[in-house]
């Protein structure tokens, strides 16, 4: 019969394995490592690290790249003005100095001697013609926004950005609005160099990429469609991301679950993403090979202020608080996500600078089961609810399981009926949400470009932003973020971002619910595994035994 | 009486009346009822255990599916954390969910769902399949071919796309609705399997001895070759009752199957899977529903077929 | 004989046509924008989605797309993904492993369900025909991916067996793992099947005739009994090939295999028309094909079946 449960089961998440036989394998592999082998751990430079991937969605031209697959390899093989370090702080690569005034008209120098791995020097132009190139209309690159506060972009029409070449190693460059954190975003992939080659055969370049970076291709046939690609150390590196590995085979998998099987059995070094099936077993099938820690990816329910009771008035506020008082976050956490998540205690997240945990109102995300009810009946008592508190989520990811039970924890706590609501892919649920015709709430998430409160707060409740799907206005938050840009300091920037969160708490356009943490394992044959405040792991210090 | 063959005569081919009286067995009883072969299957069934233990499995499993309250008193829905993937306990005896609802109550709640989809998935693709699978086999030309080629296409075509176009155009998904879908996509199994039992049984002696008979060819179709060629599509169905069941899990994991807030057996199949290691009884208890389910219906199917069987009858 | 075939043959082109405009408007009826999908929670500006789609021809009407792409298609160009693969190379790369995987598969399922099924028809009530009830049973009731995981993890994980995943080109070695896998909820089919018909051949006159022309038991059941039992597994078999090629999708996650049934789940999410209907067209003619093979078979199995014209 042609509908066997085999032909239809999904891709995603969900498998695992029964029995006690991985406290076995955890046993194998902590011998192992007690094993002599410690003057090799220093490392062979040549070794080359194996890790996990997925096929980039679109050629490897760092504008077009704003997926994780297509992002792990292009921020390997380029390198920008200035990288992050482990904690997301900028360090000077190319650029020699950012610097500015009036935080609108930056004058940016660069360092001599870099190269491109065709042999052509990185000059001034590489980055004005790149960013040019970007941020034309007909380009249609989809990092392309990233130039909209440029001096001369235009969305709808081709024209040129307001750049200006000074000499080989000194460019300035005019922004429409003053922008207090633009040199932190310039480590952003949008904002790398390209050869003067990439001009002649863009399509051509984004199978064969030339960068800058500190691994290249291997070869010009590298990159093997839904498999994976081969990178090797670029010789002529100049940066801080010095590997002191031979290299970098990014294996692409259609299923976590796969991927962890595979450091499981040794097929693979890294994994960077612990699929939901292996959370509670991941300690101990890698005992000292695991790490969990915060990274810069918010995830919250959007509840759209179109929706009937939820309006942007008293009763909405009211209902709006209520549900997030509901929500018992810590228990979430605790029991469906193992700890892999961390509740969230603002809109932003603990690895970027400039985060606190302590704004004030952020109580309202605590679980408070009596402060809830009564809430709730306040809100009733304007005007009755009657209905079910519907959570859209898509079933093409890893989604269901929190739903339902932040669906439960709301159900249970403000005895109403709640219940998640699937979409069957990802572009149905979006187009919905573009179209504002959600009959609920519904999920949402945000994953930083560049470490900054900026990127966290301005596009998703900014007024009429692109990402702001529940339509939520604000006169004083679009006033905060005008009024933050204009700063001299990340930090006096920082401050009025703070106070324009405490606004967001009041207001909650979307209700907080935590941060994604990143988790990794890794086979005990490498070393020195760390991870990036991106959640990408920092493969240039790993080591192979 | 001669003692040679070669004495035989006409005359004496047919043995006068007296020399074989009739015997009681050949007696007919004219106040019995005619027996239709109905009657005899009936009779033939009723004297196998495995008709009696299948046939009580079966009615149990369709009084949980009508009547779940008589069975069960805990709420299926309401969820604590607290009790996660808790082992069974007093009240509990099957232990708790992932996402801590009662597992008993969910298996007994879930069944009507569960067997709305998978009965009426292969009612409806049986039904079809027989139909036109039959008249395909046994008139051929071009409605065979014309038959044959739109059970290509449709069996071509993904059952996950047909699914998610079908889900997504359709507001309210009942267990109904998935059972059509299931059925849209599965009945060019049922359709070829049945074409081609068709085409064997036209193809034999008392088929042949029929149309010299004169008997019509539809005739025929309805009463020797449909009846002949029947037994591998009871297979295909009683298995398939079980690989729909099992094939709504898939749906719904999907999100394209029943809404997450329907209970069913699939819908827990698909949610406990993720926690197999280290919660395997949440997936064992309603996968162990399912199978004996399924086995009720392979047995009875069995038996079914057995007694439709008159070979079979007369060797038992 | 070759008339039949030939005819066949020729209702390929208006299935060909049906097929591929059917397919092509399911995926056309799929909810949303596949283009703004790609962007994911970061959206561009709306023009810029405007201009992709119209890059993918998608502003266009239904049927318009249709055209242009049968046009493209007799110029021998299938198109190309939203990443610029062209659709051509996916076929390359996903037919041949999913080729080797099912072939494989179709193979385990058949000797084994096939010897299975025999003797438990043989054994009807017998201890082995009530074990093989209940294995196929089991593996009715739980899924793929429980059985994929188990035998992954044992297998491979665990006693290092077999590969834990397979390679980029996956040879036959490290597909059998894989394929019996693929192969386990048809076995059960077949195993029902084959038992059933072998019950219901064992009854009938010509075997009766064989066993009392006093033909050796072996004889009597491979050429009499089996051979005459064989036309509904058979039919099995021809039509499960697609399933096997197309259905193995959670197979493929599992072992990360690069084949047919995961490269068409991914377009389908991604709305990905072009990819889809390549995919699905020459699944309708291998599907096509198969059904002819098993028509052709019906007639070697069984001699008194005869196509006329």
């Amino acid at each position: 019969m042609k509908i066997t449960g085999k032909r239809l089961r999904p891709l995603f998440g969900a498998i695992a394995i029964v029995g006690a036989a991985s406290v076995v394998l955890a046993g194998c592999s902590s011998s192992s490592s007690t094993s002599p082998t410690k003057s090799a751990a220093a490392g062979d430079t040549s070794a080359v690290i194996s890790t996990n991937g997925s096929e980039p969605q679109n050629p490897l031209i760092p504008s077009n790249t704003t997926e994780t697959g297509g992002g792990k390899i292009v921020t390997s093989i380029f390198e920008g003005l200035v990288s992050y370090d482990a904690k997301g702080a900028t360090v000077n690569e190319v650029a020699k100095s950012i610097k500015s005034s009036d935080q609108q008209n930056w004058d940016i120098k660069l360092n001599s001697g870099w190269k491109f791995t065709d042999g052509t020097a990185v000059t001034a132009e590489s980055f004005t013609k790149a960013w040019d190139w970007a941020a034309k209309f007909s380009n249609a690159q989809s990092a392309g926004y990233f130039f909209s506060n440029f001096k001369g972009f235009d969305a709808a029409k081709d024209s040129d950005l307001d750049l200006t070449v000074v000499s080989p190693t000194e460019f300035k460059v005019a922004l429409t609005a003053p922008q207090a954190d633009f040199p932190l975003s310039l480590g952003y992939s949008a904002f790398y160099p390209l050869p003067a080659s990439f001009y002649k055969d863009t399509k051509a370049f984004g199978q064969n990429p030339v960068g800058n970076g500190p691994y290249k291709l291997k070869s010009a046939t590298a990159w093997t469609h839904n498999v994976g690609i081969n990178l090797v150390t670029n010789k002529d590196y100049k940066g801080k991301r010095k590997p002191v590995n031979g290299g970098l085979d990014i294996k692409f998998y259609t299923t976590t679950e796969a991927a962890y099987a595979d450091v499981q059995s040794g097929n693979l070094d890294i994994l960077d993403a612990v699929p939901a099936s292996d959370f509670a077993t991941y300690k101990s099938d890698f005992p000292n090979t695991n790490a969990n820690q915060a990274a810069a990816i918010f995830q919250s329910v959007t509840i759209p202020s179109y929706l009937a009771h939820f309006g942007e008035d008293k009763e909405g506020k009211l209902r709006r608080e209520a549900i997030s008082l509901a929500i018992n976050r810590a228990q979430v956490t605790k029991v469906i996500f193992q700890g892999t998540r961390t509740p969230a205690k603002d809109f932003t997240s603990p690895t970027i600078d400039g985060y606190s945990g302590s704004l004030k109102g952020n109580d309202v995300l605590t679980y408070n089961k009596t402060k809830a009810k009564k809430l709730w009946a306040e809100a009733n008592a304007i005007s009755p609810y009657s209905g079910t508190f519907s959570i859209s989520y898509n079933a093409d990811g890893d989604h269901k399981t929190w739903v339902d039970a932040v669906a439960n924890s709301i159900s249970s706590t403000l005895g109403i009926k709640a219940e998640g609501k699937s979409y069957p892919i990802f572009s149905a649920l979006l187009a919905d949400e573009s179209a504002h015709k959600m009959t609920g709430a519904f999920r949402s998430g945000w994953q930083a470009d560049y470490p900054s409160l900026y990127d966290f707060l301005a596009p998703l409740y900014g007024t009429g932003q692109g990402s702001n799907y529940g339509q939520y206005t604000s006169k004083e938050f679009d006033n905060y973020m005008t009024e933050g840009s204009a700063k001299t300091t990340v930090a006096a920037a920082n401050k009025v971002y703070q106070s324009a969160q405490e606004l967001l708490l009041k207001d909650l356009p979307a209700i907080p619910l935590w941060y994604s943490n990143v988790t990794g394992v890794w086979s005990t044959k490498v070393d020195n595994v760390k991870f990036g405040w991106d959640s990408v792991p920092l493969y240039f210090e790993v080591s192979k035994k | 009486m001669p003692s040679s063959p070669s004495q035989l005569s006409a005359d004496h081919f047919v043995a006068d009346l007296e020399e074989t009286p009739i015997r009681a067995v050949d007696a007919v009883d004219e106040s019995e009822k005619p027996r239709s072969s109905w009657t005899d299957a009936w009779e033939s069934m009723r004297s196998r255990p495995l008709f009696w233990i299948s046939g009580v499995l079966i009615l149990l499993i369709i009084a949980v599916a009508i009547f779940p309250g008589v069975f069960n008193h805990v709420s299926a829905t309401s969820a604590n954390l607290n009790n996660s993937n808790g082992s069974p306990r007093a009240g509990h005896i099957m232990g708790f969910t992932y996402q801590g609802q009662d597992v008993y109550a969910r298996l007994i709640v879930g069944a009507r769902a569960s067997l709305t989809v998978g009965i009426l998935a292969t009612l409806i693709c049986t039904v079809i399949g027989i139909i036109i699978g039959a008249l395909a086999g046994y008139y051929g030309g071009w409605l065979d071919a014309v038959v044959s080629r739109i059970g290509d296409i449709f069996f071509s075509i993904p059952t996950v796309l047909g699914a998610i176009v079908i889900m997504t155009t359709i507001p309210n998904r009942t267990p109904l609705t998935v059972a059509v879908i299931l059925a849209i996509f599965a009945w060019p199994q049922v359709a070829r399997q049945m074409r081609g039992a068709v085409i064997s049984a036209a193809a034999t002696d008392y088929v042949m001895a029929s149309t010299a008979l004169g008997v019509s060819r539809f005739r025929i179709l309805i009463r020797h070759v449909v009846p002949n060629a029947i037994n591998p599509v009871i297979v295909i169905a009683t298995v398939s009752l079980g690989t729909f069941i099992v094939a709504e899990s898939t749906l719904s994991f999907l999100g394209i199957g029943l809404p997450g807030t329907t209970i069913s057996w699939g819908n827990d199949i698909s949610s406990a899977q993720t926690y197999l290691r280290t919660a395997p009884l949440p997936l064992l208890w309603p996968a162990v529903a399912l199978s004996i389910t399924v086995l009720s219906f392979l047995m009875m199917g069995d038996v079914v077929r057995d007694a439709l069987d008159p070979k079979a009858r007369a060797r038992r | 004989m070759v008339w039949y075939a030939s005819r066949r043959l020729l209702q390929l082109i208006p299935v060909f046509f049906g097929a591929t405009l059917l397919i092509y408007f399911m995926v056309f009826a799929l909810p949303g924008d596949p283009v703004a999908a790609l962007y994911g929670d970061k959206q561009p500006s709306p023009e810029v989605i405007a201009q992709v789609r119209a890059q993918f021809n998608l502003d266009k009407p239904f049927i318009v797309q249709y055209l242009i792409w049968i046009g493209h298609l007799f110029q021998g160009n299938l198109g190309t993904t939203f990443s610029g693969i062209p659709v051509i190379d996916q076929l390359k790369q996903a037919f041949p492993i999913t080729f080797r995987l099912s072939m494989l598969a179709l193979l385990f399922e058949a000797v084994a369900g096939i010897l299975v099924g025999l003797v438990s028809g043989l054994r009807r009530g017998k201890i082995f025909d009530n074990s093989a009830l209940v294995v196929s049973l089991l593996l009715i009731s739980v899924p793929t991916f429980v059985i994929g995981f188990l035998l992954q993890y044992f297998f491979g994980v665990k006693w290092g067996l077999f590969s834990t995943t397979v390679s980029a080109a996956a040879p036959w070695h490290e597909l059998v793992l894989p394929a019996i896998v693929l192969a386990t909820v048809s076995f059960a089919y077949i195993v029902r099947l084959t038992r059933s018909s072998v019950a219901e051949t064992m009854n009938a006159d010509f075997v009766r005739t064989a066993t009392a022309k006093g033909l050796p038991r072996r004889r009597v059941i491979y050429v009499h009994i089996l051979r005459n039992s064989l036309v509904p597994v058979v039919t099995y078999l021809g039509v499960d090939i697609g399933s096997l090629m197309v259905g193995a999708i959670v197979t493929e996650g599992i072992f990360n295999i690069q084949g047919v049934g995961g490269t068409v789940y991914k377009a389908i999410q991604l709305g990905q028309g072009p990819t889809v209907v390549a995919f699905v067209a020459i699944m309708v003619i291998i599907f096509m094909l198969a059904n002819l093979l098993v028509d052709l078979l019906y007639a070697l199995l069984d001699p008194r079946i005869r196509y006329a014209k």
